[in-house]
């Protein structure tokens, strides 16, 4: 097996590398790619949708299509990890709880279970450290600022590197900081899981209706200067509106979905300990 | 030779990508554990996002963020020339954007199918799982 | 409405998908009919825009309102329109056949499965349609990813089965991708007409050669093309049945389609048949392919592992007929691409409703089913009577073109593997058909054989099965209209 790869890794490196002599040199201000089709956007992206970042300008309003296309495929990933592993009727399993008071850890077999909300007992993982005071509290304190940055990249897409997919992920990974910090089941009640597909959902389906409603005004699917007349701007500016609704929208499935992988993911569908 | 070493500087970025994706090819086939493969499988697709943003590099270019915008963002047009050669070209960085997503998205089934069969075979070696397959 | 119909045939099914997810959270019920919906008016459109295309010969559409190269462009033609009716056709059938045994083995998580189910037919259609080549990717990862989930959901051994899919299919597509980016790097473009442009002065470049052989590899391999089809069999004989139905005809025919259009859009007939000299090469690789899938459905013991073998022939023939260079041997392989996904429906269905009365589908599982459930064994028969190839069933028309395809090139080895193949799938089919006619030992008379009667399988799961059998003689039957008035149009005038 290993000589069968070998072989196949030298041909296919072989062929690659031949190929690269009539490759443009590196960084060559005037090789085929940077010539042909990229000198219009850098041109006209203020004058066609006033949003300064062209990279956020081509992803969203020129090739805005492919861009819903890419949110489809994280939705996909996110329902394909839950139908894959998701256990919805599950078998009673062995369960920790700890005396708060004194320290006495209890391991109550096949089922039983103390009630959650017992002001004596709290419920543990089975790998359980003490003396996660520190993180505990600094994570809490963090949360909020982590978000509010998130909100931030969303927002400044337009003006400075960022958007609806850095922001998305930077917003999933304050609540997976809560999973992890804590444990998984803290974060479920913050965000229980019927929340966080609903919301992929929907953010996806801003997406595809906001492209959708420029149909329905007349224009071509993702022609945003349709919706001028709704918004009561003039279309330069209704693009650079729409641009924002859709990573809005981008966002949230980003988010919702990074979350759904990682519950299914880290608690191999039981939904009952993370990591 | 005299002009194998121009060559070689000016395309060793190619050569580069190249390497690394042989790497995680390499990996992918002949690794015996399941995670390995996948992490192969990453390497593999990172090494392409890298051949993409590297056709994108320009000498001397900064970011395509047109600069000294802000205000104009409101009227929809700059008020100075924009110079092609000032901003990198910012089409594969999208087109990375996209491959980046896609990458992500597999590498979560991918881990979930591990999961799923490590649960049934409680091993994650190929060869053992398929010792106990045959046994079957 | 009528000029949007190439963007309504993938948002309609896209937006759906959204409403069946959250549909399987808030209420389970509305799941399929939201799907069948979906699918008919995917299945209206397509038929819509085949009506437009023989108007028009070219139905442009410019998403975003930008126009090409800037923007992308759906593109339509004779090839697309009949490769888009026969792929939202085909996954209505199936949706209808198989709810029944959705419902029967994914009860709870029916709205994940039928989201996977329109999210997978979305980027199929979404493949076909499209005239640009970095969304082709970014919708062959959405036809790939939900396929993997779809799969993984079978039997004990199907997610390392998916797993190695995985594996091959990430490859395959990666390498899709890199041939785009060798592409971008000299040409600067992405729109395939555009490409197409341009290349012409490049013909001689060493990277459009790797690039041209970086995206055949990476298609081949997701085409499951011997001897890159390892992952195939496992992946569809451990799939549920309706999952199985559902990839199986759809997803190496498109593929096929993808290689078509790179063949004869992208990189133009002169480059391909011209400036490379490979065409001879691959029509003997494909003539192995189609030896090796007969010869490996020979050794096997259940039905559906056969079926699997008997379709990585079936991509030998149509690689095979695109490659000999000729106008018979082109039309050859889109006709079967039309064909084989209505022949493949037919079989899988077939299997998908044995698999719900006897839960099993090893040959000795199979005994005595002719009396047990004779309509959907006739459908079996008419299916094996159109993979042999018997006039008037749609089979014999194809293979007849790729064999006057073969003659006229003089490849003489295709056309002996295509009637090698031929006579293996008689042997084949009428062994199952010998085993189905079989009266199993422990049958006696009396009260025994009526506890233990199988019966047919329910009505909703018949209909569409003998729909399709039908379908494949009418197909057959009106094979000259569509060679004449659609086919001829699809193939560029520069091959004779």
């Amino acid at each position: 097996m290993r000589i069968m790869a070998f072989i196949i890794v030298v041909l296919s490196g072989g062929l690659l590398l031949y190929a690269t002599q009539d490759f443009p040199s590196w960084a060559d201000p005037v090789s085929p790619a940077s010539v042909h089709v990229s000198p219009h956007y850098l041109q006209k992206s203020m004058e066609e949708t006033s949003v300064p970042n062209v990279v956020t300008a081509v992803l969203a309003d020129y090739r805005g299509f492919d861009t819903m296309f890419e949110t489809t495929v994280i939705f996909c990933a996110g329902v394909a990890c839950f139908i894959l592993l998701r256990i919805l009727r599950q078998t009673p399993e062995d369960r920790y709880y700890r005396h708060i008071s004194t320290g006495v850890t209890i391991h109550i077999k096949d089922g039983g279970k103390i009630p959650d909300k017992s002001k004596e007992f709290e419920r543990i993982d089975t790998m359980w450290t003490p003396f996660d005071l520190v993180i505990k509290t600094v994570c809490r304190f963090l949360i909020p600022f982590i978000q509010l940055f998130a909100l931030y990249v969303i927002a400044h897409g337009h003006h400075s590197p960022g958007g609806g997919f850095q922001g998305g992920v930077i917003l999933g990974a304050s609540i997976i900081l809560l999973a992890i910090s804590h444990n998984l089941r803290t974060a479920t009640r913050r965000m229980r899981e019927k929340l966080v597909g609903l919301l992929c959902v929907t953010g996806v389906f801003i997406y595809a209706g906001t492209g959708a409603l420029c149909l329905l005004m007349g224009s071509h699917f993702l022609d945003y200067g349709a919706l001028a007349p709704l918004l009561h701007v003039d279309p330069v500016e209704a693009r650079s509106l729409g641009i924002l609704i859709v990573e809005i929208g981008v966002g949230i499935a980003v988010m919702a979905t990074m979350i759904w992988i990682y519950n299914n993911v880290s608690s191999a569908g039981k939904y009952d300990e993370g990591l | 030779m005299s002009d194998l070493i121009p060559f070689i500087v000016a395309k060793y970025n190619y050569w580069i990508y190249i390497t690394l994706m042989m790497i995680g090819l390499y990996a992918m086939i002949a690794k015996n554990n399941l995670v390995k493969k996948i992490v192969g499988m990453n390497i593999f697709q990172t090494a392409i996002i890298l051949f993409y943003v590297s056709i994108g590099a320009k000498k001397g270019a900064t970011i395509p963020i047109i600069e000294h915008a802000h205000g104009d963002a409101a009227r929809g047009s700059v008020s100075h020339a924009i110079e092609i050669a000032h901003y990198i070209n910012p089409l594969p960085h999208v087109l990375m954007l996209t491959a980046i997503v896609v990458s992500v998205a597999t590498l979560g089934v991918a881990l979930a199918l591990a999961i799923r069969v490590y649960n049934r075979h409680k091993t994650l070696e190929e060869d053992e799982i398929i010792d106990q397959i045959k046994g079957i | 409405m009528s000029q949007h119909y190439p963007v309504l045939l993938v948002i309609v099914p896209l937006l759906s998908a959204f409403f069946i997810s959250a549909a399987g959270w808030l209420n389970r019920r509305l799941c399929f009919p939201i799907a069948v919906a979906a699918l008919s008016v995917a299945v209206f459109s397509s038929v819509g825009l085949l009506l437009r295309v023989l108007n028009e010969n070219v139905v442009l559409y410019k998403l975003g309102g930008w126009s090409p190269p800037w923007g992308i462009v759906y593109s339509v033609d004779y090839l697309n329109g009949l490769v888009l009716v026969v792929v939202s056709v085909v996954a209505l059938l199936n949706l209808v056949a198989t709810q029944r045994s959705v419902e029967q083995e994914f009860s709870e998580k029916i709205g994940a499965f039928y989201t996977l189910y329109i999210l997978f037919v979305t980027g199929l259609l979404g493949i076909v349609v499209t005239g640009d080549a970095f969304n082709l990717y970014v919708l062959l990862e959405i036809a790939s990813l939900t396929g993997y989930g779809l799969i993984a959901m079978g039997e004990a051994r199907a997610p390392l089965a998916t797993l190695n899919y995985l594996y091959m299919g990430t490859i395959g597509a990666s390498f899709y991708l890199l041939g785009i980016g060798y592409l971008y790097i000299v040409t600067g473009s992405l729109n395939m007409a555009d490409i197409s442009a341009i290349l012409p002065s490049l013909y001689h470049s060493r990277t459009v050669l790797a690039a041209f052989i970086i995206c055949m590899v990476g298609v081949w391999l997701k085409m499951a093309f011997f001897p890159l089809h390892a992952w195939l069999p496992n992946a569809y004989t451990y799939a549920p049945s309706a999952a199985s139905s559902l990839i199986a005809p759809l997803m190496t025919k498109v593929m096929i389609y993808v290689m078509i259009r790179l063949m004869l859009t992208v990189f133009t007939p002169e480059f391909v048949f011209g400036t490379l000299t490979l065409s001879n090469s691959v029509v003997w690789l494909a003539v192995i392919a189609i030896v090796m899938g007969a010869v490996l459905a020979l050794a096997q013991r259940n039905l559906k592992k056969m079926l699997a073998y008997i379709i990585v022939a079936e991509v030998g023939y149509m690689v095979g007929g695109a490659w000999l260079g000729n106008r018979a041997g082109m039309t050859g392989a889109i006709l079967h691409i039309a064909n084989d996904a209505l022949m493949t429906l037919c079989v899988f269905l077939v299997v998908g409703n044995i698999v719900y009365k006897i839960k099993g589908y090893a040959f000795d599982d199979l005994k005595g089913l002719f009396r047990k459930m004779p309509f959907t064994m006739g459908a079996f028969v008419v299916g094996a009577l159109s993979i042999i190839g018997v006039p008037p069933t749609c089979g014999f028309f194809s293979k007849w073109y790729l064999i006057l395809g073969s003659i006229q090139a003089g490849h003489y080895g295709f056309m002996a593997a295509l009637l090698f193949s031929s006579l293996v799938n008689v042997i084949l089919f009428f062994r199952v058909i010998e085993i189905g006619y079989y009266e199993p030992v422990q049958d006696h008379e009396g009260h025994e054989a009526h506890a233990e009667r199988v019966a047919e399988a329910p009505l909703s799961m018949l209909v569409p099965l003998l729909i399709v059998a039908a379908g494949l003689v009418v197909v057959g039957l009106y094979t000259g209209d569509i060679v004449e008035h659609v086919i001829e149009f699809a193939i560029p005038k520069g091959i004779v």
